[in-house]
């Protein structure tokens, strides 16, 4: 028997999440194909007109990353806390925190990374330029992280409630209106031919930003739902 | 060691306990009894830090366990109600995983051994899904061969066992004490340890 130290505790909470995500992949499926679907229903919506297709990609897709991530969102804490896991992970003899942060790092690698991969076949779609392509990625790896975070609140809030998702995606949403804004900007600034910089460093501050504060504020909000 | 001082508990608008204090040392065990709805599960639950009483404050080693937080939860073991194992798992990965998250890690080996004891010989790589309610019990209470925990906490840790199950547990509890462990539990069957006074307290 050897002890464990916080970062071994963090890995093994990501490496537990995982496994998990893998043993129902249908949950993991089912958000995607939600994206994939959500974002298809544009063009063949408003109709096959290729400037305002072009106009509007980064934000259709950045609409549906946002919805379909708040799918995931509710089974993020539900799951341990009904079987008791997390009566456990509050036991743990490292800080709440990491766990959380650990639960976070999986949950983005399952439900936010599969749609950057998916976003430049989806943007394709929409004719999207190459380089308007590289900065939606962009935008997507550094935003997609934060809606897990921000969200993981929400998921810890309204834990245990009925009708939670419904709340909880009033919860986050609003929250994500500013990584909407820049990242959206973003790729209509490349378009236009402006600097992209100040969106995107705007976007990284927010990324550490939630790095450094959600988890601590998740923490607490698990601690109230045990209540 | 663990001092509790006037303790007061109410769920919602009804009152639990009141005024409860108690003291339990090394090598000493105590049953929490009471009838149902008197507050023993919420009793646990405060000391697990759960639960915020009301009144009154629970010391470990002469510190409040608000205060102590993590050094506290790393010598003590809660088995609640919930069995806190995934049906996704094998037994063996719930018990590496489980014993992870108390602190402590585990080789392959060692988590085999500790399900073969509790009688899951040739059973642990099955998903426990498939597993019955008393052997999913079994692969939760394995945790008390794989920690080294002063204190453990135990809410109803015979529910679901068969006789051979009970007779175990007690075994292990035994074995805890002799190493001057403590243990506080509740329990609806009545559980012996061979030469132990087990001190009561009755919630009623």
């Amino acid at each position: 028997m050897k002890k464990s130290t916080m970062f071994g505790l963090l890995m093994l909470v990501v490496r537990r999440d995982l496994i998990l995500a893998m043993r129902r992949r249908a949950d993991v499926l089912t958000t995607l194909i939600f994206f994939v679907m959500v974002v298809s229903l544009f063009p063949l919506g408003v109709g096959p007109e290729m400037a305002m297709l072009r106009k509007m990609a980064p934000g259709v897709l950045w609409v549906a990353a946002l919805l379909s991530s708040m799918l995931s969102l509710g089974r993020l804490f539900s799951a341990d806390y009904l079987d008791g896991t997390l009566e456990q992970m509050m036991l743990a003899p490292q800080s709440l925190s990491m766990l959380v942060l650990g639960k976070m790092a999986a949950h983005w690698v399952v439900s936010g990374f599969p749609l950057v991969l998916m976003a430049p076949v989806l943007g394709l779609q929409f004719d999207m330029t190459g380089e308007a392509l590289v900065v939606l990625i962009i935008g997507l790896l550094l935003g997609t992280p934060i809606l897990s975070m921000v969200g993981a609140i929400g998921a810890a809030l309204t834990l245990g409630l009925r009708g939670g998702g419904v709340l909880l995606s009033l919860l986050v949403l609003p929250l994500c209106i500013p990584v909407l804004i820049f990242a959206t900007g973003a790729v209509d600034a490349v378009t236009s031919g402006l600097n992209i910089t100040a969106h995107l460093s705007l976007l990284g501050a927010f990324f550490v930003m939630a790095l450094v504060f959600t988890p601590w504020v998740t923490a607490q909000a698990l601690r109230i739902s045990m209540e | 060691m663990l001092e509790v001082r006037k303790l007061a508990c109410s769920r919602g608008d009804h009152r639990l306990f009141s005024e409860l204090s108690f003291t339990l040392d090394s090598g000493q065990i105590m049953q929490v009894q009471g009838a149902n709805g008197s507050g023993k599960t919420s009793l646990l639950r405060s000391l697990c830090g759960f639960l915020m009483p009301d009144e009154g404050e629970i010391i470990w080693r002469g510190e409040n366990i608000r205060e102590l937080d993590e050094e506290y939860y790393a010598e003590m073991m809660y088995l609640g109600h919930l069995n806190a194992i995934k049906d996704e798992l094998s037994g063996l990965e719930n018990l590496r995983i489980s014993a992870g998250l108390s602190g402590v890690e585990l080789t392959e080996k060692e988590a085999m051994d500790a399900l073969r004891r509790m009688g899951l010989k040739g059973r642990e790589m099955l998903p426990t899904k498939v597993l019955s309610q008393g052997q999913r019990r079994r692969v939760a209470l394995a945790r008390m061969l794989v920690n080294d925990a002063k204190l453990w906490i135990l809410d109803e840790p015979l529910a679901a066992l068969d006789v051979g199950a009970v007779a175990l547990i007690q075994q292990l509890i035994a074995e805890h004490l002799a190493r001057q462990g403590m243990v506080i539990f509740t329990t609806h069957q009545p559980l012996i340890v061979d030469g132990i006074d087990v001190l009561n307290l009755n919630l009623s």
